[in-house]
This record gives structure tokens, C-alpha cells and sequence, in this order.
């Protein structure tokens, strides 16, 4: 189980190669891939926010009026209710609704109620994950529930920001391309979506910011993610244990700080540039102060 | 039982006063709609405490971090840093696991004992994280804003004998806070939503004390239907948001009193500032 051929016996060893034998037991290298848990949803999630939330800012803008009610109805209802009010929510219901529709599917003749007072029966076949499908299987469906529960809520965020994008495109733009002879499906395409991202820009790349903090979240989607191996842990290990120690709990809690702050760092230095970039030769303080510094 | 006495007994529980058992069974529309509304109470103590603390707070940050000499200006940078660079869940993990390692039995100062059990409580503990995160928040605001006060302000202060205290209290810091009022109000928003991770993130819920979010998530578990508890939560909260947006909306006018006409209707852009 040990990499290092000297952790056989934790008991005897010294201060270091305790710790070295500590970091590397078997639990911990488990813990360690949770950081690509993490990882791999934001590099899942984004993309299918960013894809949700252009639909969603296209639904806003609709001539059709449902569709319309929907697309704001979808941005417009995260500006109100907590996020992770949606992440409770939609782990179940999404879970749900899925069955109940494998239900309905796979046994239309089930004489019972679904919902039975406290209870939410479906039949065996309609079981997600099926009762008898391995380990790995329950552990996907439910990373997978959570990715699309954050992508819900993170593409109303995007449609945010993109339908407010699309409004700032110069109307003149538009018109020149109608000037053109465009239809109203060529200026949207090759005129109205080219220039949206420079209006985006600043929007979206907040969003990646507050996806990143979120991704603790998944903690309370029942996904055995950093936060979850850092409580399992950091808890105080008795004698049992073969590598016991106090309540370390606060430690561990400190490496995940450290991970966060470095994963949040590297996008704020990216924005800290583009903001000096645009206050360059504005007539405020920071442009007076680049001003000042360039004489 | 009738919906009154319902509310009788539970309108006031997540500050124990009431029934002190929760319902367990046949769970009423009328108990979730009390119970949940009675958690209201704690998200907006939460919200407004930390806000008028954080306020104070993140003035002072924001023009220590606009000031010139780094030994004040590199501490503010820090703090911002790390408040706004880590997620919120964390900082009330580690918040509440430092707060439990405090001595049990608390400080000897000066022949003072000084308590310290109380910090572990959410109320004190979650307070102190809400109020240190939203300052870093509005701080960077307040910053963002300072450096986007109109250089013919201040030289027209310049102009009129205006130093020091009198520049920034009549000046810069009016400009200042009207410019950052729109994406402060977002703030707020967003502050009284992070109010609900309190009791998901550490601090236990003692004596079944929580706020709507905990009440809410309690009734999801037990009747195993999420569709009427949530809800809830967030009709509550989409009437929270409109009163802070209804009662920012007026400070706002106040700031750009001498303004233009069409200066003083507060833009609603959605602007995801967290």
C-alpha cells in the first residue's frame, strides 16, 4: 500500500518521514485526485454554462413570446434567490425528475402513486442509478447531476451577462449590416455575436471568478470533493490509526485556502491588467496616475 | 391546528421562542411557510450587521489601498486578496475550526477572564466572517470607485482651498460612494444570499435554531419533495432582494441629488461583481 518502502512501520519513524509516509498513505493519493475532481468540473461546467447561457440569452430576446418569458424568466431568477438555494434543489428534483420520467417510460402500467406522503417510489427498472450497478457508476451519476445543476445556474449567469452584452452592441452596427443586404439571421451571426465578447469580456471572466468559489459547493451535492476528504482527514485519528494525530482539520482547511487563492490569483492578475489597460488615458485617478508615472 | 396558531408557535422558533419541537410528521404548506419565514430572521441579521460593519470597514480598506506609502497599502491589498480569492465556504470552515481551538476556558487578561466559547457560536463566529468577507468585497469596490473619481473634482477642490480631511469628506468620498452605489447594491444582494451557507459550512444550527435555508433544507429532507420548501426560500428572498434594491434605490437618488434628471434612476445592470 506504501509507496516509500520505509512507512511499514509508521510507528517508529521520525518527524519527516512520518509526514512523507503521512502524505503519501493510501487515503491521501484518493485525496489527491479530488483536486482533479474539482478541475475537471470547472473544465465540464464552463463551457456548458456558457453554452446554456447563450440560449438563454437567446430565448430572452425571442419574438416569440413564451420563449421570451422563458429566457428572462431564467436569467432573471438567479438576481433573486441564493445560488445554493438552486444547488439543493435542483440535485433532487433533477434526480427526480429523471426517474419519474424512466418511470413513466419503462413501466406505464405500475398501479401506485410515485409520490406516497414522505415517499418517492418508482419501480426497480426506473432506478437511477440501477440498485445493482457498481460503485463508480452512483459516484458518476451524482458528479454528473452536480455538473449539470452548476451549469444551470451558472448559464442563467451567463445569459446575464450576454444578453447584456448583446444590448451594448452599437445598434448603428446592426443597421449598417441590414444596409448591406443581410438578413436579420446573417447580421445576428456575423455581426451582432463577433462583437458581443469584447462587451462580455469583463462579465465573464467575473463569472469564471465566482465558478472557481463555488466549486466547494460540491461538497453539499453529496460529491466526495476536496472539502469532504478534508473533514474525513483533518478528524482526530485515535490509537487505532496507524498514523494517529489530534484534530488537524484547521490544517487541511489551510491547504485548500492555499489552493484557492493560487487558482484565483492567476485570473486576477489576468483582469488587473486588461482594467489598466482600459483606464489608459481616462480622465480620472488611475489615468492621471499613469499619466504622472509616464513623464 | 389552525394556521395562526401555527404561526403562534413557530413564527419566532429559529430564535427559540415558541414550540420547541420542529413538526415531524403530516407537514403542513401554513409550517413550512412559518418555519422558514422564521429563519428569514437570522439571514437578515446576518446581512444587515455585516453590512453596516463591513461598510465602515471597507471605506477605511479601500483608501488604505489607494494609499501611497505599501506599509499601509500592502496589508489592504492582502486582505482584499484574501478574502476575494477564496471561496466564501472555506473561509467559514476555517473560521469555525480556528474558533474551536480558542481555549475551552478562555483568556487570562489582566486578571480578566475573557470568554471565547461564544465565537464558536454562528451567530458571533459566522457574523465576524460575513462582516471581514463583504469588507474586502466593498472594499475593492470602494477602491475601483476611488480611482474613478472625475480628476476635475479634485481639481476643482484644488481650486477651492480644499486639503486633506475637507477634500475627502466633501469630495472624494460622495463621489466616491456614487459611483460605487450600483455595484454596491449588487453586493448587498449578493451578501444576504451568502447569508444562507452559514449553517451548511461548520457552525452547527444549535438547538435546531437556523436560518429559511435550514429550515427549508430540513422539510426537503424529511418529506423527500424539494418542490415546496425551496420555493419558499426563494419567494422569501426575491422580497428580501427587491427591499434592498427598493431601499438602495433611495440612497442612490440622495447621492445624485445634483446630478442630471436621468443620472438619479438607479441602471439596473445585472453585474455579477462576486
Amino acid at each position: 500500500m506504501a509507496i516509500f518502502s520505509f512507512c511499514t512501520d509508521p510507528a517508529t519513524l521520525e518527524t519527516a518521514r512520518w509526514f512523507v509516509c503521512y502524505l503519501t498513505n493510501g487515503k491521501h493519493l484518493i485525496a489527491y485526485t479530488s483536486f482533479g475532481t474539482v478541475l475537471l468540473l470547472l473544465a465540464i461546467t464552463a463551457p456548458t454554462a456558457l453554452a446554456f447561457g447563450f440560449g438563454g440569452a437567446i430565448a430572452a430576446r425571442s419574438r416569440i413570446a413564451p420563449l421570451r418569458w422563458f429566457g428572462k424568466g431564467y436569467t432573471s431568477i438567479v438576481r433573486g434567490v441564493p445560488d445554493i438555494v438552486f444547488f439543493l434543489f435542483f440535485v433532487i428534483a433533477l434526480d427526480q425528475a429523471f426517474e419519474w420520467t424512466r418511470h413513466q417510460f419503462f413501466c406505464p402500467d405500475w398501479p401506485d402513486a410515485i409520490r406516497q406522503g414522505n415517499d418517492f417510489v418508482v419501480c426497480q427498472r426506473a432506478k437511477l442509478p440501477l440498485s445493482n450497478a457498481p460503485q463508480w457508476v452512483h459516484e458518476v451519476y451524482g458528479f454528473l447531476l452536480a455538473v449539470l445543476t452548476f451549469a444551470i445556474v451558472f448559464g442563467a449567469f451567463a445569459a446575464n451577462v450576454l444578453f447584456g452584452a448583446m444590448r451594448a452592441v452599437p445598434r448603428a452596427q446592426i443597421e449598417t449590416a441590414e444596409a448591406y443586404g443581410m438578413s436579420e439571421r446573417q447580421a445576428f451571426w456575423r455581426v451582432l455575436i463577433p462583437q458581443m465578447w469584447v462587451f462580455a469580456l469583463p462579465g465573464l471572466s467575473n463569472l469564471w471568478m465566482i465558478l472557481v468559489k463555488a466549486t466547494p459547493l460540491l461538497f453539499l451535492l453529496g460529491v466526495e470533493d476536496i472539502v469532504y476528504w478534508a473533514r474525513e482527514l483533518g478528524g482526530t485519528k485515535g490509537a487505532l490509526f496507524d498514523y494517529p494525530h489530534p484534530d488537524w482539520r484547521l490544517w487541511y482547511f489551510l491547504g485548500l485556502l492555499v489552493f484557492y487563492l493560487t487558482l484565483t490569483r492567476f485570473s486576477e492578475i489576468v483582469l488587473g491588467r486588461l482594467s489598466q489597460r482600459l483606464s489608459h488615458g481616462q480622465a480620472t485617478l488611475a489615468g492621471e496616475a499613469q499619466r504622472k508615472a509616464a513623464v | 391546528m389552525s394556521c395562526w396558531e401555527t404561526i403562534a408557535d413557530y413564527g419566532l422558533r429559529s430564535i427559540g421562542i415558541g414550540e420547541r419541537l420542529l413538526p415531524r410528521t403530516d407537514f403542513t404548506i401554513c409550517q413550512q411557510f412559518t418555519l422558514i419565514g422564521s429563519g428569514m430572521i437570522w439571514n437578515i441579521y446576518f446581512g444587515v450587521l455585516a453590512l453596516a460593519m463591513g461598510f465602515c470597514l471597507a471605506t477605511g480598506i479601500a483608501v488604505g489601498k489607494a494609499a501611497r506609502n505599501p506599509l499601509i497599502r500592502k496589508p489592504c491589498e492582502w486582505f482584499v486578496f484574501l478574502f476575494r480569492g477564496s471561496p466564501l465556504f472555506i473561509q467559514f470552515f476555517l473560521a469555525y475550526e480556528a474558533l474551536v481551538l480558542l481555549p475551552r476556558e478562555g483568556f487570562e487578561i489582566f486578571g480578566i477572564t475573557a470568554e471565547t466559547r461564544w465565537l464558536t457560536r454562528a451567530w458571533a463566529g459566522a457574523l465576524i466572517v460575513l462582516f471581514l468577507n463583504t469588507s474586502a468585497y466593498t472594499a475593492e469596490i470602494f477602491y475601483g470607485a476611488l480611482r474613478s473619481v472625475p480628476k476635475g473634482d479634485l481639481e476643482a477642490a484644488d481650486a477651492y482651498g480644499m486639503t486633506g480631511w475637507a477634500r475627502f469628506k466633501r469630495v472624494t468620498w460622495p463621489t466616491m460612494l456614487r459611483l460605487a452605489w450600483p455595484a454596491y447594491t449588487n453586493e448587498a444582494i449578493f451578501l444576504f444570499h451568502a447569508t444562507t451557507l452559514v449553517f451548511f459550512s461548520g457552525f452547527p444550527a444549535w438547538q435546531q435554531r437556523g436560518d429559511a435555508l435550514y429550515y427549508a433544507n430540513y422539510f426537503a429532507d424529511k418529506t423527500f419533495n424539494p418542490f415546496v420548501p425551496y420555493p419558499i426560500v426563494a419567494f422569501y428572498f426575491i422580497i428580501l432582494t427587491l427591499g434592498v434594491i427598493g431601499l438602495f434605490a433611495l440612497v442612490n437618488r440622495r447621492l445624485n441629488r445634483h446630478m442630471p434628471q436621468e443620472a438619479k434612476r438607479i441602471r439596473y445592470r445585472p453585474q455579477m461583481i462576486r
